[in-house]
């Protein structure tokens, strides 16, 4: 049976309704000790002293480590070499470690780090992209020249749009905060278990630490509760502090960050500047973009210089565009460095360019679907890096899709009538509903300046019984890898799905196979898998070609019938008995494999009596990417997947408040492996787009604030520049009162190159749902959100400047307009 | 560096956590679970223990009712129904998302009602009958809720799904005529940041005639 393409339940979901996935902190090691971490109260300051007597007389404390006692180099290897484990000398970071501990219990581990008295000299901090900049604090600079834009932008016959958009922190909100465990091993060597994204990233980072070799470092990925990219860096830190304290105690320790620790400390999406200008022909011709683009990268690097790479290949969107001009910049301040988020640089830069399309149109006299279509990006067409699109573009089908679905004309029509019906209600209805459109695109994988992470590795061992395990170095994070991995190998190899098994990640498995980011997953560990099942099945064709397995399957059937009347049980595996249950109830009852399933076995079995070797490590490496550091131009990427969604939403003009009341959204994914995994994944986008553009933002404290002058829990004020909502209860995400009514639809333009088609489609989902929303309140009331989230205060002081900015033009006329609004 | 104490110095903190200010306050109320109007199974105050046999100043000795079966346990007194659950009894389905009362990760059942067990001190929670998603199935049979979980795709991390199952479960044990507006409502202080809400409450729609039956 194909499987690819079946909408198939996930293997890892038995467990998961059962509440027996083993997370990171549900595992405990004998006479495990816990950790405590001594953290920067300050944005920027000097180290004058760091005093642990009285916390090394806490009973049940073990270890204190500071940064001289690092045996390794106090370093978290990144792109740049600049962010040390403990801060030795110069704290730069509100929450930068400075010490830790590790005692019997978490209490006394906690009680100690309180004890622990550290002497700063404040140092002048920058806390805004802006400062930074003026200070050339560059973590990166990247360039795109195409064309000739200064030419465009100088003629008279074009329209030209130009504005500054401003994008705040978004919080990962992984419902499991960070959390690892290190087990010192007999031989000397240590063993990390951890919620994480990234094993290698890990690994490499507790090498770095310990001063061991990287053979002796072994990481092992539990059931993680959620990563959205959060844990594709950030994890290396905390997984280096138990890495170190077990080392210096010999003793197994557990590190779980508090809710309040993991949103102050760990890694977030960097708040983005864009200043956007763009020229259209008035016949509705996208010609040339001006951008200059900044990320707030924090204290280090980290991540930034890639994420920012990402943006500035995507900066003119999904459309044809030939001349541009773009700068952008990562830019150091003292806060918490921002790193990895689904998107990656993307949803920033395109919150800008969506909106600007809707300006443009508007200014054109276009539908803004209609100037969409008109430019958007076809096979043969160059994206904004002058890639040629040979294959694989499907983003007009998105577009179609959508339309089609949401009978985007009718309603277009009924919305503008049902709006006319409520201003002419007696008193007025303040509700207005408006449509908006959102595109973008997302070149899979790691792309040209990915180097070495680029290739996958994975290994696919047949047991004598037919039983199949598969061992990756991508991680299952909820985003369905094992579902959609077990399914690519279960039609790699033509044998039944229940007789695969994808092991959990661990580094002493497979080689180093990249991270698991950028919707790389399906695409690379998948041409893995393919690789190691074609060289597995073409030792066992030699054999098999031409056998009659009649006899052999006869035999091994009666062989189970005689041991079931000994009353021994079917081997199925439990998953496999309670999933198929409610499907086909017959099957519970017979309890007998599949005709194919005997097929599988008695060939297995042939192969194991021929000594043929049923084992191989797959190997996949992406197609050739090109890119030019002068121009910023080259085949960035192997390939894009597409996106367009609609959303319609209802604004009340009297509090600022929006609801989403629908969504629809269409993806081109190559080829859905498994629609239903698929489906999740955008639903799970969208919600968390909504979150971007309606809710979610990092409040910080600023030296004169109000804020400021609110009581820690250790009675001071709040110092500029800590994140003032670390909570639940003040960081706000979309509950299920939230969520509107979501149409995911998919779109199949097969990618030759990856696995049965596929692409990737984990982040494109996110992407452009906030630049929608705030087109559909653009929509509904006519004001012109540059900032997001669009939260109700901010919807209501737009309104109140827009009906006055009314007033004063036409004062006449000013009466009815700001009724009409 | 010197090891002393200095006068001048500071350290950090962060806010305290809804654990710590248990601990700090001792034995003192705990609030509990999301505040509703509609009776959907959710409790609304917290439940105390009247006479507890004292170990000594920090400790007790307790009786847990858990999923049909009895503990008798020391414990400290600051200890959380969640902590006692989860380290204690080994019940670790019960998953930690902020230990505040604030994503519903820890949602147990207690005397039919879906409560925060980070929230509830394990002392108050002795003469209630508990429920966590390690009593759902009965038998090696997955509950019509679980079941429908699965048919569902309700889920992605996975770490929200304990919590969901059980506010689902109190609420429709409670009134399986739940509506789905209702349902959404039940489970509204539950997050999942995985955004599965829309498949949990098909789910739950699945599973609620089901459930009516039984
Ligand atoms: S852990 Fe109890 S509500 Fe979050
Ligand atoms: S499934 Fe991940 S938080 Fe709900």
């Amino acid at each position: 049976m194909r499987t690819v393409g079946e909408r198939i339940a996930r293997p890892d979901s038995l467990d998961k309704v059962q509440g027996t996935a083993q997370y990171v902190d549900d595992l405990s090691f004998g006479a495990m000790l816990h950790a405590a971490v001594v953290r920067s109260p300050l944005a920027h300051g000097r180290i004058k002293k760091i005093s642990t007597a009285a916390a090394r007389r806490i009973r049940g404390v073990h270890a204190i480590l500071t940064a001289q006692d690092i045996p390794g180099q106090n370093l978290i290897p990144m792109i740049q070499p600049d962010q040390p484990l403990l801060a030795a000398g110069e704290v730069r970071h509100i929450g930068e470690a400075v010490a830790l501990v590790a005692a019997e219990t978490k209490s006394a581990a906690e009680e100690a780090a309180r004890a622990i008295t550290v002497d700063y000299e404040a140092l002048p901090a920058i806390l805004t992209l802006e400062e930074g900049f003026a200070k050339r604090e560059i973590v990166q600079h990247w360039k795109l020249r195409r064309g000739r834009p200064c030419d465009i932008f100088s003629r008279h016959d074009v329209v030209v749009v130009e504005n500054t958009y401003q994008t705040p922190y978004q919080e990962h909100a992984y419902i499991e905060t960070n959390g690892m465990i290190a087990v010192p091993e007999t031989d000397g060597g240590i063993t990390v278990y951890g919620s994480l994204q990234c094993p290698f990233y890990v690994q490499k980072a507790v090498a770095s630490v310990t001063g061991m070799k990287m053979n002796h470092c072994r990481v092992i990925q539990t059931v993680t509760g959620g990563g959205f990219g959060g844990k594709e860096d950030a994890p290396g830190l905390p997984a280096a502090m138990v890495a170190l304290l077990a080392q210096a105690t010999g003793r197994p320790v557990k590190y779980i960050l508090s809710r309040e620790e993991d949103m102050q400390v760990m890694s977030k999406r960097h708040p983005g500047k864009i200043v956007y200008r763009s020229a259209a022909s008035h016949d509705g011709i996208l010609l040339a973009v001006d951008v200059d683009y900044f990320l707030d990268a924090g204290a280090y690097a980290t991540l930034s210089p890639v994420v920012l790479w990402r943006g500035i290949n995507h900066a003119a969107g999904p459309y044809r565009c030939e001349h541009v001009r773009v700068d952008a910049y990562a830019i150091r301040t003292h806060k918490v460095p921002c790193g990895a988020f689904r998107g990656f640089g993307e949803p920033q830069i395109v919150f800008a360019h969506e909106r600007q399309m809707d300006l443009l149109a508007e200014r054109i006299g276009l539908d803004a679907l209609q100037f969409r279509e008109k430019n958007a990006l076809e096979t043969g067409d160059h994206t904004v890096t002058e890639h040629e699109l040979k294959e694989s573009v499907g983003f007009k089908d998105t577009i179609i899709e959508v339309r089609r679905a949401s009978n985007y004309d009718r309603l277009k029509l009924e919305i503008e009538k049902s709006n006319g019906a409520r201003i002419s209600e007696n008193p007025p209805n303040p509700k207005r509903r408006g449509l908006g459109w959102g595109c973008c695109y997302y070149g899979v994988g790691l792309g040209a300046r990915g180097g070495y992470l680029n290739p996958a590795g994975a290994s696919v061992v047949i047991s004598s019984d037919g039983s199949v395990n598969v061992a990756v170095g991508t991680t299952e994070i909820g985003q369905g890898m094992i579902t959609v991995l077990s399914q690519i190998a279960a039609d790699a190899l033509g044998c039944p799905l229940e007789f695969i098994r994808i092991m959990p990640p661990d580094t002493s498995r497979v080689p180093d196979s990249g991270p698991t980011v950028a919707s790389r997953t399906t695409l690379m560990s998948g041409n893995a898998i393919a690789d190691a099942c074609r060289q597995i099945k073409s030792r066992m064709a030699a054999v098999c070609a031409d056998y009659d397995f009649s006899k052999i399957i006869a035999e091994m059937k009666s062989q189970a019938v005689a041991a079931s009347a000994r009353g021994e049980t079917h081997p199925k595996s439990d998953f496999h008995r309670i999933v198929t249950s409610s499907y086909t109830p017959s099957n519970r009852a017979s309890g007998h494999w599949s005709e194919e399933a005997w097929l599988w076995k008695a060939t297995i079995q042939r192969c194991v009596q021929n000594m043929v070797q049923l084992s191989a490590h797959g190997w996949a490496v992406p197609p050739q990417t090109t890119y030019d550091g002068e121009t910023g131009l080259g085949d960035v990427y192997v390939t894009y997947s597409y996106s367009t969604n609609l959303v319609e939403v209802e604004v009340d003009i009297e509090t600022g408040e929006t609801t989403v009341l629908k969504v629809w959204t269409a993806h081109d994914v190559g080829k859905a492996i498994n629609p239903q995994t698929g489906e999740g994944q955008i639903e799970g986008g969208v919600v968390q787009g909504i979150g971007y553009g309606l809710l979610e933002e990092h409040v910080l404290a600023t030296d004169g604030s109000k804020a400021a002058t609110r009581k820690t829990g250790k009675g001071g004020p709040f110092p500029p520049g800590r994140i003032l909502n670390d909570q639940f209860s003040t960081y706000i995400i979309p509950t299920p009162m939230d969520i509107p009514e979501i149409h995911s639809l998919i779109v199949e333009h097969a990618f030759p190159y990856g696995p049965f088609g596929a692409k990737g489609l984990g982040e494109t989902p996110i992407i452009a749902v906030a630049p929608a929303l705030v087109n559909a309140i653009a929509n509904a009331t006519g004001i012109q959100l540059r900032e997001i989230p669009a939260t109700p205060e901010r919807v209501w002081q737009a309104l109140k400047q827009e009906a006055s900015r009314r007033t004063q033009q036409s004062p006449r006329r000013s009466r009815k307009a700001a009724s009409a609004i | 560096m010197p090891e002393e104490k200095s006068p001048q110095s500071t350290s950090e903190k962060f806010t305290l956590s809804r654990r710590e200010f248990v601990a700090t306050v001792g034995g003192a109320a705990a609030t509990s679970a999301v505040l509703s109007t509609v009776d959907l199974g959710v409790l609304e105050t917290p439940v105390f223990a009247a006479e507890t046999p004292p170990v000594d100043k920090f400790h007790s000795l307790i009786t847990l009712r858990v999923n049909g079966d009895t503990h008798r346990l020391v414990i400290d007194n600051r200890a959380t129904l969640a902590d006692v659950l989860r380290t204690e009894l080994g019940l670790t389905g019960t998953k930690i998302g902020c230990s505040r009362g604030e994503c519903g990760a820890c949602t147990v059942i207690m005397d039919g009602r879906a409560v925060y067990s980070c929230s509830i001190l394990a002392v108050d929670a002795q003469h209630g009958k508990i429920e966590t998603i390690e009593g759902m199935a009965v038998g090696g049979r997955l509950h019509p809720l679980q079941q429908a979980f699965l048919d569902h795709d309700a889920m992605q991390c996975g770490f929200c799904i304990p919590g969901q199952l059980m506010a689902l479960k109190a609420a429709l044990d409670r009134n399986p005529n739940l509506s789905r507006e209702e349902l959404r409502y039940a489970i509204s202080g539950n997050i999942c940041r995985c955004g599965c809400y829309a498949n949990i409450i098909d789910a739950a729609e699945q599973a609620r005639p089901v459930m009516k039956k039984v």
